[in-house]
């Protein structure tokens, strides 16, 4: 059980996948302007890491070593294009607004190392909370570098107004900077420099 | 002509794939030690850039857009939703078969960017690319150029960052800021300054 937790527990902290490994921070960035985006986004990497991390574990005795990254990829990306057309069927306007990072999350470094690198070796449930474990990680800091932009950019949390900004007769000048591509370089880079102040032994 | 040089120019400064977009942010945080593999891996991913995206946009134009197998006797037909597993097995199909290419005919070229050419499978730039040149909806021309200036883009900025790392390192920073925290702070300030080219027209 201990196993299990660790398997969990362990990739949000101790061996952040963003933070740490420096795995998947294309998608990671872009759709943090705001919370809503952040967190289809979270929710739409933890289904296909924890997924794709089952599936390839589950058929692991059976695939020959010389083919496994491309049934890796064949896999992610059947997982993916699920995602996709589910997000295109309920959610039409938020995967217009996620554009091409949905698609993405097949290039998405953290859901192919977590096959490659624990799916080919472990069983099947521990892969899966493995999978859901760092895709967890990933969501962790997606939804804090969201939280610090959307709250400073325009003021609100969820498109709701936290703090009331000048253009609509409120009192809080908002920071466009936070809206704009270099805040999150900027937050992820001070996000890094905390946790290793925090935990010293994660230093290079 | 200067449709051409809008699409190329913007493709290169003003929406860099690296600063503006995020993409292939991994290997661009992990390959820009030194210059000149750097170098090594822009050239590689502006050759991989030029042939994959227009070749997509044949399969997307032939095979997968709606109504484009009209040909074969289905206009009805939308087959776009295979469009990620298409993309991704094309470019894995490419970087394996320049990889075989280079090996026979450019023994010297192949031992420089050898180690480059698997990595760029999952670079989020090539498939991004592809993906943007669909969303576009870009014919046969403009995304060859397209390819070549996003390409091109992403070179610049890698081997840019990889001359102010290599700078980096003499300077007496913080521990925990070392390495990857810095670096991260740095391309920041590069895509603020990237930045003020969006106020270009032409």
């Amino acid at each position: 059980m201990a196993n299990a937790k660790d398997a969990l527990l362990d990739p949000l902290f101790n061996n952040n996948p963003i933070a740490l490994q420096i795995l998947g921070i294309c998608s990671a960035l872009a759709v943090t302007n705001k919370m809503s985006t952040a967190l289809t986004m979270s929710v739409a990497v933890i289904l296909v890491t924890g997924l794709s991390n089952a599936s390839v574990s589950a058929i692991r005795n059976h695939i020959p070593n010389s083919v496994r990254i491309i049934v890796q990829m064949t896999i992610i990306a059947t997982l993916v294009i699920i995602v996709d057309q589910m997000l295109k069927a309920y959610a039409y306007e938020m995967s217009k607004q996620l554009s091409v990072y949905v698609g993405l999350i097949i290039t998405n470094c953290i859901v192919m190392g977590r096959t490659e690198a624990y799916a080919m070796k472990n069983p099947v449930y521990e892969s899966l909370l493995d999978g859901i474990g760092n895709g967890l990680g990933y969501s962790l800091i997606l939804l804090i570098v969201a939280f610090i932009r959307e709250l400073f950019g325009s003021g609100s949390i969820f498109g709701l107004t936290i703090l009331n900004p000048a253009n609509n007769d409120g009192w809080y000048v908002t920071n466009g900077l936070m809206l704009l591509a270099p805040s999150a370089f900027f937050l992820i880079g001070f996000i890094i420099w905390g946790l290793r102040t925090w935990k010293p032994e994660l230093q290079e | 002509m200067a449709h051409y040089f809008t699409i190329f120019f913007d493709s290169v400064f003003v929406d860099n794939i690296a600063l503006t977009f995020f993409l292939g942010m991994c290997t661009f945080i992990a390959v820009s030690k030194k210059v000149d593999t750097a170098i090594m891996l822009g050239i590689a991913v502006v050759a991989v850039n030029f042939i994959t995206v227009p070749v997509n946009n044949i399969l997307y134009n032939v095979l997968l857009k709606e109504g484009a197998l009209s040909w074969a006797g289905y206009p009805e037909l939308d087959l776009s939703f295979l469009g990620l597993i298409t993309y991704i097995g094309v470019i894995a199909a490419i970087v394996q078969i320049l990889e075989m290419f280079l090996d026979k005919y450019f023994p010297a070229l192949y031992n420089a960017l050898g180690i480059f050419l698997p990595l760029i499978t999952v670079n989020c730039a090539i498939m991004g690319a592809s993906l943007f040149m669909v969303e576009r909806d870009y014919n046969f021309a403009e995304s060859t150029v397209y390819g070549i200036g996003v390409g091109l883009g992403f070179a610049i900025a890698i081997a840019l960052l990889a001359g102010i790392r290599e700078k980096l390192v003499y300077s007496d920073m913080p521990k925990a800021l070392r390495g990857v925290g810095a670096t991260f702070i740095v391309v920041g300030l590069m895509a603020m300054s990237f930045q003020a080219f969006s106020g270009l027209q032409f």
